[in-house]
């Protein structure tokens, strides 16, 4: 059986596509070396449309109110501009609500995009533009430890990383955050209570690493504006031994938290990326493996849930489950030296 | 094909489950067509794989090990078929799949009761969350309703509206502005489109919206009149755009559908096409009720003189939307199932979590438990949610009630894994609570929908599959309704077997009992209720009536209809075990 991987690893080469979420211009150019905060794509982004119906304004049949409508598709219009007169001696016309670009003009009626927004694409990691794609973004590849989370509120950002976890059950609290941690990315354990985000927020913070954190601050971790990068899930879970060990020797290094939705469709998810110097380029991670004994693997569900071991053996066929289910399983030695059968599909291998 | 060319073909059915992938393998034994064998594995469609024919495969080479065929080319790792003289090999592959996120869907109609209503329950019946709505009582200006399409991104769009030849101005401006919206998106983004509306306006339509959904389907009026619904053809559309949603989205679907000759369904269309097909075979005077809970959703399908309701709900599936069933019930309307002693918190984080691994499975008895309550809340809200949209002239004895039913068909993993039959039984019945007396079928292995693809290409198949007993029946079930005081007699019952042996008993209110009667066997049961309570047979009213064996017997269910559990959390607690301990632990 398959088994997805985990990745947490000190060192491997990372390829990641940053793309705008509409079509843009692209202002990186292939083998250009970025920084996280170099602008790499633009676009300017309609976020209202408005719709002039001239032909029932005019009252007048569609065909006639196109002879009347002035502006052509594309056509940039200020507030106020002329954009459809109906002529003759008692002129009417009709004049633009908002400045903005003319999107249709036709069947009797004028639909404009207003209200542009400026998106500005960063680069978010420090590498090299490997491929630059036409309109959209690039692809940067570049070397450095690389952490997989299970949640993020979809922010990304860089920094200094500061660890404020010394046991993998730590809880940060809004007290250990104080103003020399400004502009840091904080590595903490478990956060229970939503004082603890909003004071990352004042500092402010670059982004938070942590363990785990309860479901109900999910709505103001969505509102803050830094990243926030869950490793292990919800509820108090502490963080698995080999993140804890690879983030901690990390302390102090310029850090990536690109905390986006974790998409399990299209295989985006949150992580963390340490750019580190490297003299040979080292491999890419495989996205799953097949199962086989010796593995590391991470437990998925309670109550091991976040806790790494080996897989001792398979098991051949199904085996029957504490819970009276069966499953095709491993048994798996704990680190802890506990042994236990796990069904396959509880584990992801650590890689 | 004519039904004389394929009477003797073996089929591969292959149904692609969010959580799990399953191939099962039917075939003619002794004249009939039997279900041989099933394997399974787990689903794809997710990353890291991004491609279901990585668990297709899987599934059919566990199948393979335990009937023995080789089904895959050892060149290609392709499906053999026709099958082969040295016995590998199938003649035919059937097809249905649940992977796949909710499909976005936007609903608009004229009026919010009568067209915006088909509408709602033509997306019911598929994997889709409704996004966006739009009708004549919106107060939003056409540019406005034209910029929440657009960032609601949707999927799917059905337009619904009109009576053929009626209304058509409202309508045409409804379908400007989704027209609009379609165009305002990426071409590779633009959402498909089901028009079900006045048929008189379908050139109008294709105009205006050929060039820019994604595709455009037009399908018979939802609503020829305004008295007259009619979801059947337009779900069939709907099915088939669905399938070309997920050719769009997920890897390996395309070869699924080539392996099928086309016959690749949405698991729960399939589901219900088996119910409606059933509910006419078998003259259903009352009805058959279908439910599968599953991680992309929880189905209901019922069946009511060859009429179907269907209800696909992806908000009460056990997966990746698990978080949100909190959006649609109180977290203690979960507890109230639990049989353990733990904390709304702890639940309330088990949910989240599980929700970010929507394939995992209990491993410990704490959390199958837990697992067992959340599903029962979760087919309670499916099944309430499906029953506002049973037929107008099935009624229930009171509107908190179900109607009775001739048969209740179960399936998906949180049933068949019950722990026990027992349990699975238990949890059907406090989440669907029926009224009367009806046999319970388990389907263990979820070869219902399977059936239903393969109806479309050998009618023979399901009927025969059906009544060779591929499903498990769970026994006979007399629910009782009363008013009464925990612990006084509501019900005095007495079976008679075949031989003349008879087993009496009186069952108290609050009570579950069970009298053994092995499957396959019939016997005559008598019931005497007090208390003017109702057995089935009507309130106060004695009668004998037929029934058959299954696993457990027969079971009455005297514990009041609703089932109104005590407010004492130790006591819901003990009585919980109490009933558990009653069908088998």
């Amino acid at each position: 059986m398959l088994a997805p991987v985990l990745h947490v690893l000190p060192l491997a080469t990372i390829v990641r596509e940053r793309t705008l979420p509409v079509a843009g211009k692209v202002s990186a150019h292939l083998n250009q070396r970025v920084s996280p905060t170099d602008v790499i794509a633009e676009a300017n982004f309609a976020r209202e449309h408005v719709l002039i119906d001239v032909a029932r304004t005019f009252n007048v049949p569609t065909k006639v109110a196109d002879k009347m409508i002035k502006v052509n598709e594309r056509d940039r219009v200020a507030q106020g501009a002329l954009v459809a007169d109906s002529g003759g001696m008692f002129s009417r016309s009709i004049r633009a609500p908002r400045a903005g670009r003319v999107m249709v003009a036709g069947g009797g009626q004028i639909l404009m995009e207003v209200g542009d927004t400026k998106i500005e694409l960063r680069a978010g990691l420090p590498g090299v533009v490997t491929q630059v794609l036409t309109d959209r973004g690039v692809v940067i590849r570049t070397a450095g430890a690389l952490i997989q989370g299970v949640w993020g509120n979809g922010r990304i950002d860089s920094g200094l990383m500061t660890s404020l976890i010394e046991k993998h059950d730590d809880i940060l609290t809004a007290d250990r955050l104080d103003v020399s941690l400004r502009g840091s990315v904080i590595l903490g354990g478990h956060v229970r209570d939503t004082d603890t985000l909003r004071a990352a927020a004042e500092l402010p913070v670059r982004g938070l690493i942590l363990s785990s954190m309860y479901s109900t601050l999910l709505q103001t971790a969505y509102q803050m504006k830094y990243p926030i990068l869950v490793l292990e899930g919800f509820g108090a879970m502490p963080m698995n031994s080999a993140a804890f060990k690879l983030l901690t020797t990390n302390n102090k290094r310029e850090a990536t938290v690109n905390a986006e939705h974790f998409d399990r469709y299209n295989g985006n998810r949150p992580e963390v990326i340490i750019p580190l110097p490297v003299s040979n380029e080292p491999d890419e991670p495989n996205p799953y493996e097949a199962f086989a004994a010796g593995q590391t693997v991470r437990m998925k569900r309670p109550p091991h849930a976040g806790m790494i071991g080996s897989i001792i053996s398979l098991r051949a066929g199904l085996s029957e489950l504490p819970s009276g289910l069966r499953a095709a399983a491993a048994d798996v030695r704990l680190e802890n030296g506990e042994t236990l059968i796990v069904p396959l599909v509880n584990l992801e291998v650590v890689g | 094909m004519p039904a004389s060319l394929v009477q003797t073909e073996s089929i591969l059915a292959i149904d692609v489950g969010a959580a799990v992938t399953r191939a099962a393998l039917f075939d003619v034994v002794e004249g009939e067509y039997r279900f041989v064998a099933a394997g399974q594995a787990p689903s794809t469609a997710e990353a890291p794989f991004k491609n279901i024919g990585i668990g297709v495969r899987e599934a059919i080479t566990n199948l393979q090990n335990v009937t023995g065929t080789i089904l895959l080319g050892a060149q290609d790792n392709s499906i053999i078929s026709p099958s082969q003289p040295d016995g590998s090999g199938v003649d035919g592959v059937v097809a249905t799949m649940s992977a796949g996120p909710a499909v976005k869907t936007v609903i608009a109609g004229l009026l919010s009761d009568v067209s915006l209503h088909s509408a709602r329950r033509l997306a019911e019946s598929t994997y889709s969350r409704v996004v966006d709505t739009l009708d004549l009582s919106d107060k939003r200006r056409p540019d406005q309703q034209l910029d929440s399409i657009v960032r609601s991104r949707p999927d799917l769009v059905v337009l619904t509206g009109g009576t053929d030849g009626g209304a058509s101005r409202s309508m045409l401006r409804m379908l400007e502005a989704v027209g609009l919206a379609c165009y305002l998106m990426p071409e590779e983004k633009r959402p498909m489109v089901l028009y079900a509306g006045n048929h008189n306006l379908a050139n109008e339509v294709q105009e205006l919206l050929g060039g820019h959904a994604g595709k455009l389907q037009i399908s018979p009026n939802v609503r020829p009149s305004l008295e007259m619904e009619d979801l059947e053809p337009a779900s069939n559309v709907l099915a088939s755009l669905v399938t070309n949603l997920r050719q769009r989205q997920i890897k390996g679907v395309d070869e699924l559908y080539l392996w099928s000759s086309g016959n690749l369904l949405p698991t729960a269309y399939a589901q219900g096409r088996m119910i409606r097909f059933l509910s006419r075979l078998y003259e259903s005077t009352r009805g058959l009720l279908s439910v599968n809970i599953g991680a992309s959703a929880s189905t209901v399908a019922a069946g009511f003189n060859g009429e179907l309701t269907l209800g696909v709900y992806p908000q009460f599936g056990l997966g990746e939307n698990l978080g949100g069933i909190l959006q649609h019930t109180d977290i203690e309307q979960i507890m109230r199932w639990m049989q353990l002693d733990i904390s709304s918190n702890t639940l309330r984080e088990f949910l989240f979590q599980k929700s970010l691994y929507p394939s995992t499975v209990p491993a410990t008895q704490d959390e199958h438990a837990i697992m067992q309550a959340i599903a029962r809340q979760a087919l309670y809200l499916a099944v309430r949610a499906a029953q506002k949209d049973f037929p107008a002239n099935v009624r229930a004895a009171r509107t908190e009630l179900m109607p009775k039913l001739d048969l209740i068909l179960a399936g998906g993993g949180a049933i068949a894994d019950g722990g026990s039959l027992g349990q699975s039984l238990l949890l059907l019945l406090d989440a669907i609570q029926p009224v009367g007396i009806m046999p319970f079928l388990l389907d263990q292995n979820n070869l219902l929908p399977l059936l239903g693809a393969a109806a479309s290409r050998n009618q023979y198949l399901p009927v025969q599959v059906i009544e060779s007993g591929a499903f498990i029946g769970m026994g006979t079930v007399v629910s009782v309704i009363a008013s009464a005081n925990y612990g006084e007699t509501v019900v005095r019952a007495k079976l008679i077997y075949a031989d003349g042996t008879e087993v009496r008993t009186e069952v108290k209110f609050g009570g579950l009992e069970i009298i053994p009667l092995p499957s396959g066997q019939t016997a005559r049961l008598t019931l005497s209720p007090l208390r003017r309570a109702d057995a089935g047979l009507g309130p106060g009213r004695s009668g004998v009536v037929p029934v058959t064996g299954g696993a457990l017997g027969v079971v009455i269910d005297a514990r009041g209809r609703p089932l109104n559990l005590p407010a004492d959390p130790v006591r819901r607690r003990e009585l919980m075990k109490r009933w558990s301990h009653a069908v088998g632990g």
